[in-house]
């Protein structure tokens, strides 16, 4: 087709397929598994969320850029991601918070885009065939080749992302919730915790509800040690989302072992998986993971549904459950595990992602649990 | 929670008649609600004034009321049937006020009636200003500021708090009727009065301008686990200021961030708790100042709205029917998704498309109405499109607005290249009053130079938006540095096809037809694609069929059948309109039902989101679509149908039969060339002539000199009008020849393709409306209608009655025999519908044809539901090849009880334009009322149409002169009925002659106090006005228009004054409301075999 011709960037996957379309952003050439993200707005979190390291993500919604890129929304540093595609770029936002076009933001970053090209089919081929190693090049446009490049790439599976992601020392957080994130400005608790959170690839927004919530939080690199992490004298231990397989990451799972039942212990995500590994509970790939900000949640102890945040390759095996975790969130659409905790020690965590950014704030209410559960745990009654 | 056993019989309230703001949606969420409710077991009661409605067809509901939607006739269904709850969220504003009224008049705790869907205190809090903003100060969300006055003093008061320009609204009306922007004193003074007396508890809301601000809604639902989902935002296009259902808007919203988007998401949530809606859907409306970001709650409503039909159409998630399950007692995660059937209704829509939906007007019709669009809504119709970009959505459904753009440039409309090409003056003068036409001067202040910051300054629409717009004009721009399309490159013209732009306009400029770019197109393989509309962005699979059109490169809709099955396509109506409206989405619903009882696939094309066709369980396929002759022949393209039906849609479609046919499409039912047939003066008269038939003389002119020739043969009053047009659209009487001259020279724009037909106008005749059906062999009368009005009033806007009532047998059997006739002779294959005119000339009643259209009439339901024959369901089969023997209708069916059709007319809407009726039809809808007797179904009817009949009082009376003698007994009657009779001095000294008490008013010109005070005094319960015809229009019309404003029932012709003096003593006589359902009514006809 004549649409190749005037082609500047090309998608090719592991299956054989082949996406023509326009570059933008960075150019160059990257491999990643890809996957698409459902929800209609928050691209500007979605970009900064380091737990699409390793991956070329696609937005189903057809029009992004629209209201440019704020740096009061992002939740990390820059992009991790490895590329992203769109349907239509746009690039002449409008909105009174923006800062930047989407374009330049992806330009300065080094990340490569690609627009124009049928997103819809792409997403109905990973929902078919579940999530496929991609390879997207501005440099090379022969289809072969990249489909050879793409299939002779290593899976995500078995891979220890968390190390590329994850900050080199640790920090203090201060940032509260910004404007926009509440209906009217609250009042923030006083400080009542010391949390130290451990950072597989955190997005800030966790720190910000920790903050609002009345935590003291001090950020830990992913690999820090028991040792290290009580040295600290927290009231109680978080942790973080990050990338990719939870199961390599046997550093982490002993980290967290030898944690359990020494401090109350808040997971989200690559957190909440890490947790179930380090109680004894296995974990899987799913077909095309849950990626969005519609998945319907069941909290299975007031049965009331939560619209939630998702972003999640992999899930805990129900069927491997060791007898102390109680399961306490299903997903409404597929019935998997979405939140748990241990009957016999003071840990919980959902798979979901309850700060949010992006998506709904219904489940905001677990960081509020987890600052019982420390009052709990330190036989503190709260005020 | 499962359902509750505790209920075994629900009533459902209807909307009613189309009004403006208004329409089918009720009709879809009322049907809905009613198989919704009856698949869960429930016995469900039904009361719809509404004939053309497809939820008060007789097997819709258990118990189907077609009565009038007041308070006394629900109250007595409620003691008739007894149900155990009432459901009065999904019948609109209507179905809402009628609940509250039932509920504050003690109705529903006499007869143990729970009021299901939202509680009374729960509609007090949304509906009442005060409460509402109270509610929302509570849980501290932002609120316009605003003060509610109920007198002219108050609110000069708060004017000078809150300053101008400010925001009027009237309480409890529909629509935003009564309310207004006021940008100084006088129109303040003037639109604060006209609030205050049209409110019907006479108070009027003053507030805060966020005019230009940006404006939002969100589609929530909630169940009684508290469990809340939003289902859609949608961003309008048109900023504040512009009433929503003006506003183009698109779903879903486009320039907020997430942040912002979730901030108005808890905000929607809370509302909804805190005015506590336990179930349902409802609606709450926020603008956002666009470089502050301060968000204002606007509006609630508690109740599904026209709003929620189009998030249902953009979404695939049907609100509706959700809502009907949840006030029984589900929740939201006990209910499937039908759509993807293994996930649940409980989630959050998303969408992988845009949507757009463009209102559309008919300021046509009203010319002396003023088209500023403001805050109360004055369109009648919408079309939605569905495209991968806004781009394509909005070019799409500016073609589906059916007013002859096909796009936002290009063609005949396109006044950029005509002669009329607007000054920058004009343009800036349009941009800054929103009016119907502003979005194409958007595009025309691009091509005159104009920035989109000027526009912005000029519009405030959002930049976003303008850039889009920009950005496909920029394209246009570049198809056209070609002079050839040889010479645009197969990416350029692929690239257009993905801006949105049709055929038709990309041929308008390259100087070739459509269909010359359409052979083109498809042979260098730019073809479209068809997606699915899905709830989920295709992360799960689909199994509903619900498809939209867009160039991509996969393609998601069923190709050709290969199984052997029959596929057949029905072509919608698209968007309502003025003649055009839901009699014909009836008509479309029944066809696909009639197909889908004979295993036939059937397939749905249409545009507008308000219509039960439209909803994805209609039909087997559901294409959204604008219907254009190049969308449709896509479609058939990929689907190879057996056959597609023009019938059923109203001029819409069988405006593309020609074009269909000609690509080699089937047309099934009556030939095309019949059809056109019918509407070729000189091929029909023939006809008529070979059948022994009369036609008014008449004939054909291309300028003005030959109508006046013309005129002069056959004699004045004429009747002059275009060809090709429904509705009545530029008809005119003319009484002489000035008048026949400033017509051809002004009115029209005449040319030798496009003739005027001018008829000799037969005046005082009775016309008769006749829907009949034919399968080639036999045909049957489905119905013989006599008009109330004379002929001269637009069938569409007189009141008829079947049977006929004054009728001598005789006629109504030269009648029958002329239609048996006509059929044959046109190869009728399905519906047909013939206009007669009854005179009597010389003592002997004369039968002339005026008019036969081969094709489903605005009638259909109206008689399908008097004789319980599903005429539009049998012509359906009978198009597919099946006999009326085959169907079991062989007997024409004459029910022993009166129906009667009155036709509702939006007058309110347009203060100051003149209510009389012609050939130019002005109603929006219908209401049927059934009874014994044609006086008391008279009564009925009026009642249902919102004409309030007094019991007592005074009657004015001012009849032209030729009408005074006719009166005379009606006005005895009225005398002897206890009114007081008013009337001027001519008409006064006609009835005293006669010998009838009168008091002469005076005229406006003779001084005070004169009628005008009398009805602001309310010294007047009705008014019988004739026009005289010729001059002295404007004081009769002020009179008129003045007893429209006070809410008098006023009419305007002289059959119509006889028959309301008829229906007044037939109240008289039985004064208590009794209502009978429509199973009732058809058990008494005599068995059938249909």
């Amino acid at each position: 087709m004549s649409q190749e011709a005037k082609s500047s960037a090309c998608l090719a996957l592991a299956d054989g397929s082949v996406f023509f379309g326009s570059a933008f952003g960075a150019s160059g050439e990257v491999t990643g598994e890809v996957v698409f993200n459902t929800s209609m707005t928050g691209y500007g979190e979605i970009l900064t969320d380091p737990s699409y390291c390793g991956q070329i993500v696609t937005m189903t919604y057809p029009l992004i850029g629209n209201y440019g890129i704020n740096f009061e929304d992002v939740e990390s540093k820059g992009p991790r991601l490895r590329a992203f595609v769109v349907r239509e770029l746009c690039r002449a936002p409008s909105n009174f918070r923006s800062e930047l076009s989407l374009d330049d933001y992806l330009r300065k970053a080094g990340i490569i885009g690609l627009e124009g090209i049928d997103t819809r089919s792409l997403v109905r081929r990973l929902r078919s065939q579940g999530a496929v190693t991609g390879v997207l090049s501005t440099i090379d446009l022969d289809p072969q080749s990249l489909i050879a490049k793409a299939q002779a790439a290593p899976s995500i599976v078995g891979q220890d992302l968390v190390q590329e992601v994850m900050p080199a020392a640790s920090f203090s957080w201060t940032e509260k919730l910004g404007n926009f994130a509440t209906l009217a400005p609250q009042d923030s608790q006083p400080t009542r915790y010391h949390v130290v959170a451990i950072d597989y690839g955190m997005k800030w927004n966790i720190l910000r509800h920790l903050t609002q919530v009345g935590c003291r939080v001090t950020v830990v690199p992913g690999t820090s040690t028991a040792a290290e992490i009580l040295a600290l004298q927290p009231d109680g231990v978080f942790l973080s989302n990050g990338p990719g397989d939870p199961e390599p990451l046997t550093y982490a799972i002993r980290t967290i072992r030898e944690l359990l039942g020494k401090l109350p212990i808040f997971g989200i995500c690559l957190g909440h998986q890490l947790l179930g590994l380090a109680a004894g509970a296995r974990t899987y790939k799913l077909k095309f993971g849950h990626r969005g900000a519609n998945q319907p949640v069941m909290n299975l102890r007031n049965s009331k549904v939560e619209i939630t945040s998702q972003n999640h390759g992999f899930a805990i095996d129900a069927l491997t459950l060791p007898a102390n975790i109680e399961v306490t969130h299903r997903n409404l659409n597929d019935q998997t595990i979405e939140g748990m905790r241990l009957t016999d020690q003071p840990a919980f965590s959902v798979q979901y992602h309850p700060e949010a950014a992006a998506g709904p704030h219904d489940s905001a209410y677990l960081f509020e649990e987890f600052c019982s559960l420390m009052d709990l745990s330190a036989g503190k009654s709260k005020a | 929670m499962p359902r509750r056993d505790d209920l075994k019989k629900i009533l459902i309230i209807g909307s009613g008649p189309i009004v403006i703001g208004q329409a089918c949606e009720f009709d879809y969420s009322g049907t809905q609600a009613c198989k919704a409710l009856r698949e869960c077991g429930y016995e469900v009661v039904l009361v719809n004034s509404n004939p053309a409605t497809i939820m008060t067809d007789p097997n819709t509901a258990d118990s189907t009321y077609i009565e009038p939607i007041h308070w006394q006739y629900v109250a007595k269904i409620i003691e008739n049937e007894r149900p155990d709850a009432i459901l009065p969220t999904l019948g609109g504003q209507t179905g809402l006020n009628t609940g509250m009224e039932l509920f504050r008049r003690g109705i529903l705790e006499k007869y143990n009636c729970e009021m299901i869907g939202a509680r009374a205190d729960v509609i007090e809090k949304a509906e009442d200003r005060q409460l509402f903003k109270e509610a929302m100060q509570k849980i501290g969300l932002d609120v316009c500021r605003s003060r509610i006055v109920n007198s002219m003093e108050e609110a000069r008061d708060v004017l000078k708090e809150i300053g101008l320009p400010i925001i009027i609204r009237a309480s409890f009306t529909l629509g935003g009727m009564g309310g207004g922007i006021a940008y100084n004193r006088e129109e303040f003074e003037e639109k604060v009065r006209k609030g205050i007396e049209l409110s019907p508890i006479n108070e009027v809301l003053l507030e805060e301008s966020i005019i230009g601000w940006k404006e939002y809604e969100m589609e929530v639902m909630r169940d009684k686990a508290d469990n809340v989902v939003i289902i859609c935002s949608i961003e309008n296009l048109d900023p504040m200021g512009v009433h929503t259902g003006d506003s183009i808007t698109v779903a879903p919203a486009q320039t907020l961030t997430d942040r912002e988007y979730q901030r108005m998401r808890d905000a929607t949530i809370a509302v909804m708790r805190e005015i506590g809606v336990e179930t349902g859907g409802s609606n709450v409306q926020f603008a956002i100042h666009p470089q502050t970001g301060r968000m204002v709650v606007v509006e609630m409503n508690p109740r599904v709205s026209r709003s929620s039909a189009l998030a249902s159409k953009a979404t695939g998630f049907p609100i509706a029917k959700i809502a009907a399950k949840l006030a029984v007692g589900f929740t939201l995660d006990e209910i499937p998704n039908d759509i993807t059937r293994e996930t649940l209704a409980c989630f959050e829509p998303t969408i992988d498309y845009v949507v757009t939906k463009v209102p559309r007007w008919t300021f046509e019709k009203f010319p002396e109405a003023d088209p500023e669009l403001t805050v109360q809504m004055k369109s009648v119709g919408e079309t939605m499109a569905i495209g991968r970009t806004f781009k394509e959505s909005l070019q799409k459904a500016l073609r589906g607005l059916e007013i002859g753009h096909f796009g936002l440039g290009g063609g005949k409309k396109d006044l950029w290249e005509s002669d009329h090409r607007p000054t920058i003056e004009e343009i800036e003068g349009k941009l800054a009053t929103p009016n119907d036409m502003r979005i194409f001067y958007l595009r025309y202040a691009m091509k005159a130079g104009l920035s989109n910051s000027e526009i912005h300054d000029l519009t405030k629409i959002d930049p976003w938006f303008l850039e889009n717009i920009r950005d496909i004009v920029r394209m246009e721009d570049r198809l056209r540095c070609h002079e050839r399309l040889d010479e645009v490159s197969d990416q350029l013209l692929r690239e257009v096809k993905r801006y949105g732009f049709s055929d038709k306009q990309i041929g308008d400029w390259l100087d070739i037809s459509d269909m010359e770019v359409r052979r083109e197109r498809k042979r260098r393989g730019i073809l479209p694609t068809f997606k699915q509309v899905d709830t989920c962005a295709a992360e799960f699979e689909a199994y509903t069929p619900y498809y939209y059109s867009t160039y991509e490169s996969e393609d998601e809709a069923p190709g050709p059948r290969t199984d052997g099955r029959q596929r057949v396509i029905i072509l919608g109506g698209g968007p309502n309109r003025i003649g055009q409206g839901i009699e014909f989405d009836y008509c479309c619903c029944q066809a696909s039902f009639a197909l889908r009882e004979l295993g036939i696939e059937s397939v749905m094309v249409n545009s507008n989101p308000e219509t039960v066709s439209t909803d994805y369980d209609t039909s087997d396929l559901l294409f959204f679509e604008p219907l254009t002759t190049e969308d449709v022949l896509n479609i058939c393209d990929r689907l190879q149908p057996d056959g597609v039906i023009v019938q059923f849609g109203g001029q819409t479609p069988l405006n593309l039969a020609r074009g269909l046919e000609q690509a080699g499409v089937k047309i099934i039912g009556t030939s095309p060339s019949m059809i056109d047939a019918a509407e070729d003066r000189e091929i029909f008269k023939g006809i008529l002539d070979k059948l022994g038939l009369h036609q008014p003389p008449n004939g054909m002119a291309t300028d003005a000199a030959r109508a006046v020739q013309i005129a002069s043969e056959i004699g004045y009053p004429v009747l002059v009008r275009p060809s090709f047009v429904l509705g009545g659209r530029a008809m005119q009487i003319c009484y002489d020849e000035r008048m026949v001259r400033e017509y051809m020279t002004e009115a029209v724009n005449v040319s030798p393709d496009r003739p005027v037909l001018i008829d000799k106008f037969l005046e005082d005749a009775v016309e008769v409306d006749v829907d009949a059906i034919s399968d080639g062999e036999t045909t049957l009368v489905g119905g013989v209608m006599e008009h109330i009005e004379e002929a001269g009033v637009h069938s569409g806007d007189s009141a008829c009655v079947l049977p006929p009532y004054s009728l001598p047998d005789a006629i109504v059997d030269e009648i029958k025999t002329a239609t048996y006739a006509l059929a044959k002779e046109l190869q009728v294959r399905g519906l047909m519908n013939i206009q007669f005119a009854v005179k009597h000339q010389g003592g002997e009643p004369v039968v002339y044809v005026l008019e036969v259209n081969p094709r489903a009439s605005r009638t259909s339901p109206f008689v399908s539901k008097a004789t319980n024959v599903p005429l539009p369901k049998l012509a359906a089969k009978i198009m597919v090849g099946k006999t009326l023997k085959e169907l079991n209708f062989t007997k024409e069916v004459v029910p022993p009880y009166v129906s009667v059709k009155e036709s509702v007319f939006p007058f309110t809407r347009f203060a100051g334009v003149d209510i009389i009726l012609g050939p130019e039809m002005k109603s929006t809808g219908e209401v049927m009322g059934i009874d014994s007797t044609f006086p008391a179904a008279y009564a009925r009817s009026q009642l249902g149409a919102g004409n309030k009949l007094p019991s007592s009082g005074a009657v004015f009376i001012s009849l032209a002169g030729r009408h005074k003698e006719h009166i005379i007994s009606s006005a005895r009657r009225l005398i002897d009925m206890g009114f007081k009779i008013l009337a001027t001095s001519g008409t006064s000294r006609v009835l005293r002659e006669a010998g009838i008490e009168v008091e002469t008013v005076r005229k406006l010109q003779e001084g005070r106090p004169n009628l005008l005070d009398y009805m602001a005094n309310n010294q007047v319960q009705l008014v019988f006005n004739t026009p005289s015809g010729k001059g002295a229009r404007s004081d009769e019309g002020r009179i008129r228009a003045a007893a429209v404003m006070n809410g008098i029932p006023c009419v305007t012709t002289l059959p119509g004054c006889i028959a309301v003096v008829q229906a007044l003593e037939s109240i008289q006589e039985s004064p208590e409301p009794s209502v009978t359902s429509l199973q009732q009514w058809i058990a008494q006809l005599p068995a059938s075999e249909a």
